[in-house]
């Protein structure tokens, strides 16, 4: 066996090498730190008061150190296509971009969870969460670069069964505990349905392997129908609609780090997956007319009852569930026609999406934390209290609703012409009415938090530095992705598709 | 690749000074530093203005043929072939001196405004940068996202520093003009993949193959009613009046005097130059609208009791009469349009100036309540009655410049139809009459019967330096039209013509009056 394959597998190597690092430095740090920062526990000591502490920037500084390694191309080589073991695992370009996505999606997420971390009743099981948080990462990694169904399938599971203790992680909590249990049941039974779907693609075409199946698979009951499944196993890790059911409640129970973790990293993984794997297996034009229809219908319903239910929802967290879901539909847009457009529209509105919506979890998180208040109504007047915070809120909120001149404009405006380009002038048509629903509902929350008057508004706090550096990556994204051409430019130099 | 970036420099001033004042007003400390640096940049953005107006004509003489001058840009989305591409010609350095102006004096009328006065001119300015960077832009991209750039502080202005039912009007208005946005973003894509997908370049698409006349009839209308419904065509005007009522002074004469007429400009230069034939095809349609929005406008404004909804439906009606001259198609109809939207603008921002003073004095802006004003602030009261002559189309002042060009160009369509529909549309100029004689007589004559009324003052000297810019302006234009006609019709006629070359052949089959 020729090991130099393993080498074009580096972007997983060194996650595994961090999660490894931080598994071990846990082990052997933990025990010192508790014993000598005593003073923390009451929570007046400076260090942890500010959540600046070892432990939770030691994986910050990892996960920069990786993100940076496998973004300079080294070698020429790196950036060729390539794949080991057979075909089983691929490696391109636009790969290592999508995950260094996910990278700097987990960085701002870390972040954001410093101060909570920290505090006494998390502390102890703080290294499970970089690392479970991590593992996940790498499921997503296998996902991404899978040239074979049991591949793909295995880092599916690695990305989602961890991912329910990460959901369950504040186990003392009724509603945390009971959104794992709902998101490993919805989770495993769409597993099962995807299941289900590769072995009819593997009885129609006798192989598993992308290339294969994509040269050999004919338009037959058999293998549509496996495409249907196929779809539905994704549409519920994209939370689409009819997929959407467990969005909610999970999103509401679990801690709202994990919230935004869920939010933004995995549906965008589980994105680009669903692109590349249509591309390639089912790229073919009888096979592009099936899905094509359906998901016309799917990412119509998604926006339409999203942001319908978005309306009514008091609960921010359950908000920002229904707002994910309306997005989504928008991300999937890019997929429509399989284009290398698209492909980059998708990658970029992933991107901008993230900066977005994670700067308003955490706005959502710090106040949390803070104050303890999550519902709508307690917004009301944050802008006299806290004017920062408010006006970080406007801002990703208004990039989320596609707002000028911020990134969120960009990326829908991106996404609408690669739709158009591929001929769905009706879709993007329903898309751009229904982005008109979705900012009446980001501007309740504009309202809530500038006009609405309020006798006993959210006390003034100071957030930790933590969440100050991820609101600061968050809003440098949320303006200068759009307006800075460059990013787009570079996605798109390495974008392929039909 | 970048072309004449001296030129890009030049015409993105306009939007790097409302970028430096935005950044001078998040570091100001206390409120003579906002008002400073509101000064400052809003009579840089003046000068300026004035300044490209003499190079411009400058410029104009020594090149007579370019459409556009001062052309420059540089690639921006490389594989989405859109480009950062500047560009002025007559009708848009007119614009520029309009939106200055209101900038400036918008930001005297809103002097002692109260509270967050830090971040109201945070939103004002990013709204007239949005403004700014619509009429420099010739990209069909950049103006359009400049374009919502201007859209979206009117929801906050108004929500936070309105009056009335501000929190309804706020969103009303801002929900109807992003369903305008949806559909015009649906329009441009027809128009660029209609037109190869190569360019978003407005001249150039005009100038390149055309878009196919099937394609032409679907996103005309898609893109004539996304900008209409910021130039108030009827039914699409709803949001103007209570949006108008509730929004703060200075708001108002943004909104009014600029804001609107990028809908009209739009309408013009996007929908009616791109797609020439469908225009010719489907015209009518809109012609009828804008003649509704016309009478029914000003029909509107003689029933209402609330000063600031007389000029809201005053302002459909007025901005109506912009559309509707635009349809009309001849080279002094247009002219008429553009002059309309100068002297709208102008007058406009001049009487919503006029009902917010009065307003912050009484407190009230019911006709019913309000009477003899003249003796107690004589110069608000002189300063209304000119509006209220310029606005109905008194000779001197530039309202009467600007009918006189829209209603003589639209006669000049020979058929019945066109002619029909003049003469219905100049009912509106009595009807105008009716209700601005109408509320001078009721609150400026006659004695005053409210004693907390008579306790009150005159305008105070930031009031009067709003006031008189704006009536200078009015009647500057009402007596030297020529020069700005001039100016406009360089701009105007090459569209014109492009116009009529394109659509030569197309007798509009759908239209059932013909």
């Amino acid at each position: 066996m020729d090991y130099s394959q393993f080498l074009c597998m580096t972007e997983e190597l060194s996650l595994l090498s961090v999660i490894v690092i931080l598994f071990l430095a846990d082990l052997f740090v933990c025990g010192k730190e508790e014993r000598g920062l005593a003073c923390a526990a009451d929570g007046t000591c400076a260090v942890s008061g500010c959540g600046c502490h070892f432990r939770t920037v030691f994986p910050v500084l990892l996960m920069l150190v990786h993100t940076v390694i496998n973004l300079v191309p080294w070698c020429s080589a790196c950036a060729a296509p390539a794949e080991a073991f057979g075909g089983m695992y691929q490696h391109t370009a636009m790969m290592t971009i999508m995950k260094s996505v996910l990278n700097v999606g987990v960085i701002v997420v870390f972040l954001m969870a410093a101060k909570w971390l920290n505090a006494p009743e998390n502390r102890i099981k703080m290294g499970e969460f970089h690392t479970i948080t991590l593992f996940t990462v790498l499921g997503m990694y296998f996902m991404i670069s899978s040239g074979h169904f049991i591949m793909f399938f295995i880092g599916l599971e690695l990305a989602s069964i961890p991912m329910t203790a990460l959901i369950a992680y504040d186990k003392k909590r009724m509603e945390s505990a009971e959104a794992g249990a709902k998101f490993i049941l919805l989770a495993l039974f769409s597993s099962g349905l995807l299941l289900y779907g590769i072995s009819l693609i593997y009885g129609a075409c006798g192989t598993l392997y992308f290339d294969a199946i994509g040269r050999t698979i004919q338009p037959n009951l058999l293998s549509i129908l496996g495409l249907v499944l196929f779809i539905s196993g994704m549409g519920f890790k994209i939370s689409l609609v009819p997929f959407h059911l467990w969005t909610a409640d999970t999103y509401e129970g679990a801690p709202t780090v994990v919230t935004g973790f869920l939010s933004v990293i995995s549906k965008g993984s589980a994105a680009f997956v669903l692109f590349t794997v249509l591309v390639k297996v089912f790229g073919s034009e009888a096979f592009m007319g099936a899905w094509s229809e359906g998901f016309f219908w799917i990412i119509i319903a998604s926006i339409t009852i999203a942001n319908l239910f978005a309306i009514r929802q008091k609960n921010l967290k359950r908000f920002m569930a229904f707002s994910a879901i309306s997005q989504a539909g928008y991300l999937v847009l890019g997929i429509m026609g399989g284009t290398s457009q698209g492909m980059t529209a998708l990658v970029f509105y992933l991107l901008v999406y993230m900066a977005a919506n994670l700067g308003a979890f955490a706005v959502l998180h710090v106040v949390e934390q803070n104050s303890g208040k999550i519902g709508m109504d307690d917004y009301d007047g944050l802008y006299q209290t806290n004017p920062k915070l408010a006006f970080l809120m406007t801002l990703c909120l208004f990039s989320l609703a596609g707002i000028p001149p911020f990134a969120g404009f960009f990326s829908k405006f991106f996404v609408f012409m690669a739709a158009f380009k591929a001929g769905f002038h009706l879709l993007v048509f329903i898309a751009l009415v229904n982005t008109v629903i979705s900012l009446y509902y980001y501007l309740m929350i504009v309202k809530a938090m500038y006009i609405k008057p309020n006798d006993n508004p959210i006390a003034t706090f100071k957030s930790d530095c933590g969440t100050r550096a991820a609101l600061a990556i968050c809003t440098a994204g949320v303006i200068l992705l759009g307006l800075v051409s460059c990013v787009y430019n570079y996605i798109d130099s390495f974008a392929y598709g039909l | 690749m970048v072309t004449n970036l001296s030129n890009v420099l030049y015409l993105s001033s306009f939007v790097f000074i409302p970028l430096l004042m935005l950044l001078g007003l998040w570091l100001a400390r206390n409120i003579k530093q906002v008002r400073g640096v509101m000064v400052a940049g809003s009579s840089a953005l003046l000068l300026l203005a004035v300044y490209l107006v003499f190079d411009f004509l400058g410029a104009r003489s020594a090149d007579p043929t370019s459409e556009m001058l001062f052309t420059g840009g540089f690639d921006w989305f490389i594989p989405l072939h859109i480009r950062y591409d500047v560009g002025v010609d007559g009708i848009s350095v007119a614009m520029i001196l309009l939106s200055a102006i209101i900038v400036f004096t918008g930001t005297f009328a809103s002097w002692k405004l109260q509270p967050l006065t830090k971040e109201y001119f945070l939103w004002f300015t990013l709204l007239s940068m949005g403004v700014f960077g619509f009429f420099i832009t010739i990209d069909m991209f950049a103006m359009f996202m400049f374009y919502e750039i201007a859209l979206i502080p009117m929801y906050l202005l108004i929500g936070v520093w309105g009056s009335g039912k501000k929190e309804y009007a706020a969103m009303k208005l801002t929900l109807m003009l992003m369903g305008g946005s949806a559909f015009l973003m649906c329009g441009i894509f027809g128009i660029f993949y209609g037109a190869g997908g190569e360019t978003m370049n407005i001249v150039s698409i005009a100038n390149g193959d055309p878009i196919a006349f099937s394609q032409q009839c679907i996103w005309f209308p898609l893109t004539f009613i996304g900008f209409g419904v910021l130039g108030a065509l009827f039914p699409f005007h709803t949001w103007s009046p209570d949006g108008h009522a509730s929004a703060p002074t200075a708001v108002s004469m943004l909104h009014a005097g600029v804001l609107m007429k990028l809908g009209g400009y739009g309408c013009f230069r996007i929908a009616m130059y791109l797609m020439p034939e469908a225009a010719a095809e489907l015209g009518w349609i809109f012609l009828i609208l804008t003649g509704i929005s016309v009478v029914y406008g000003a029909f509107s404004a003689c029933v209402q009791t609330d000063l600031k909804y007389i000029n809201a439906y005053s302002s459909v009606s007025h901005c109506g009469l912009v559309l509707f001259a635009i349809l009309m198609l001849t080279q002094t109809s247009c002219t008429g349009a553009i002059l309309q939207m100068l002297s709208h603008g102008l007058m406009t921002a001049l009487f919503f100036a006029l009902i917010g003073m009065i307003y912050g004095r009484t407190h009230t802006r019911d006709i019913r309540e309000l009477n003899g004003l003249m003796k107690i602030m004589p110069f608000l009261s002189v300063g209304y009655i000119i509006a209220g002559l310029a606005n109905l189309g008194l000779p001197g002042f530039s309202g009467f410049i600007a009918e006189m060009s829209i209603f003589v160009g639209s006669f000049q369509n020979a058929d019945t139809f066109h002619r029909v529909l003049t003469i219905a549309a100049c009912t509106s100029i009595v009807i105008t009459a009716v209700y601005i004689l109408r509320v001078v007589g009721k609150i400026l004559y006659g004695t005053c019967t409210n004693e907390h009324h008579l306790q009150l003052t005159d305008a105070t000297w930031d009031e009067r330096l709003a006031v008189v810019c704006l009536i200078v302006a009015v009647a500057g234009l009402g007596l030297a039209p020529l020069w700005v006609s001039d100016m406009i019709s360089t701009g105007v006629n090459p569209i014109v013509d492009h116009i009529h070359t394109a659509a030569a052949n197309v007798v509009s089959q759908s239209n059932p009056f013909l």
